[in-house]
């Protein structure tokens, strides 16, 4: 059925079908797994600033870590074991079962048809999972440091807005996402064409997609943050 | 396979969850929303030293938010610290205002706070703040507080 649509609008629908696969179906694990990590900080958070009586900064620890660093870097990790090892199955489980070359027989480019849509729906949804994966894990802190431990509610919110910055933690933030979306994709899409056509092939293509895209995105990480982070 | 519409609606309710995130992170967790969006005017003062002030940096009239620092830069005729600030048009301050370097809390930031004066005459765009206090640094106060200490032990 999304075949016959996708001859009449030009296949543009095809990137929202990837988007559901590798964006909506990711949502439930990003949301939970921002909150849990959220929740972490606030609790780890809390026990550390206690010493020095400077519980009022748990707002901005929380959020400046997960702003700059751990919503980014969890999320396009979370993504690459969620929707990059299935991109890589998927394309590798097409190409043993022929089905990349017979779309060539038929003169439609796979290049169109399969790598494109995949790259930009992993471009597109990383961004927007790790601000869900900030938000949630805002929300998480905000649970366990205000409502169970205590802390204060105005000082939680203004210290974090007086030490967030929009433009160089927000949108820094915002910018790992998109390389990190790009690495993932990239480096799902190729392990899943360079598959050799057998069922270990596939399944060795899949664990190369994991483990590459994770040293990646931590690499691309750490250079990103020298550029972006440093004498800020 | 998912029906087409079905399919739609979950991938925009996707995308508007995501752009929501991003409006509350600004919102809510950055700074967007304090940022000065109304008129402002450009006013200036020397200070021997800054501390840890950064521009944009709050500048605060009994505590009210009235504008950020936007530049800080070294005078090399004076070897001063020059402050520029954009303050809100809709406050307007005496030109024998104080503006004192100060830190809100032990660990936290640092800002201008401008304490008014008694005279009639405003200052306009560009003018500058003649009386200033500058920060407060922490390591200078403990060494005159261990000086005045063994100086009375003796």
């Amino acid at each position: 059925m999304s075949d016959a649509y996708c001859q009449e609008f030009a296949c543009s629908n095809l990137v929202v079908k990837e988007l559901f696969a590798s964006g909506v179906m990711s949502l439930i694990i990003i949301g939970v797994a921002g909150m849990f990590v959220g929740m972490v900080l606030g609790l780890q958070g809390f026990e550390t600033l206690k010493r020095y009586g400077s519980e009022s900064a748990l707002g901005s620890l929380v959020a400046l870590s997960l702003v700059r660093e751990l919503g980014p870097v969890l999320a396009a990790l979370l993504f690459a074991s969620r929707a990059g090892s299935a991109m890589t199955a998927e394309i590798g489980l097409m190409k043993a079962t022929e089905q990349i070359a017979a779309m060539e027989m038929m003169a439609v480019s796979p290049i169109a048809r399969v790598v494109a849509p995949r790259f930009w729906a992993g471009v597109i949804s990383m961004p927007l999972l790790a601000a869900i994966f900030s938000a949630m894990g805002v929300f998480g802190g905000y649970v366990v440091g205000v409502v169970l431990i205590g802390v204060d509610e105005g000082s939680f919110w203004s210290q974090m807005q007086a030490t967030v910055d929009f433009q160089a933690d927000i949108m820094n933030g915002v910018i790992k996402s998109f390389v990190f979306g790009f690495a993932v994709t990239v480096i799902a899409l190729f392990e899943g064409f360079d598959a050799p056509p057998t069922a270990e092939g596939v399944s060795g293509a899949t664990t190369r997609t994991v483990v590459q895209s994770s040293l990646a995105i931590l690499m691309l990480d750490v250079i990103l943050t020298a550029f972006m982070f440093r004498g800020a | 396979m998912m029906e087409r519409t079905k399919l739609d609606l979950w991938v925009g309710a996707f995308v508007v969850a995501g752009i929501a995130a991003l409006v509350v992170l600004a919102l809510k967790v950055g700074n967007l929303s304090t940022y000065n969006v109304s008129e402002t005017y450009q006013l200036q003062a020397y200070f021997n030293n800054v501390g840890g002030l950064k521009a944009t940096a709050s500048v605060r009239s009994a505590g009210v938010l009235v504008g950020r620092v936007t530049s800080i830069t070294l005078d090399t005729e004076r070897y001063e610290a020059k402050v520029t600030m954009s303050i809100d048009k809709r406050y307007q301050f005496p030109k024998d205002t104080f503006a004192n370097i100060l830190t809100s809390g032990l660990l936290g930031e640092q800002y201008i706070g401008l304490l008014p004066g008694g005279e009639d005459e405003m200052l306009a765009e560009g003018g500058e703040f003649k009386k200033t206090q500058s920060a407060i640094v922490v390591e200078e106060l403990i060494g005159k507080f261990m000086f005045n200490k063994t100086d009375s032990s003796n």
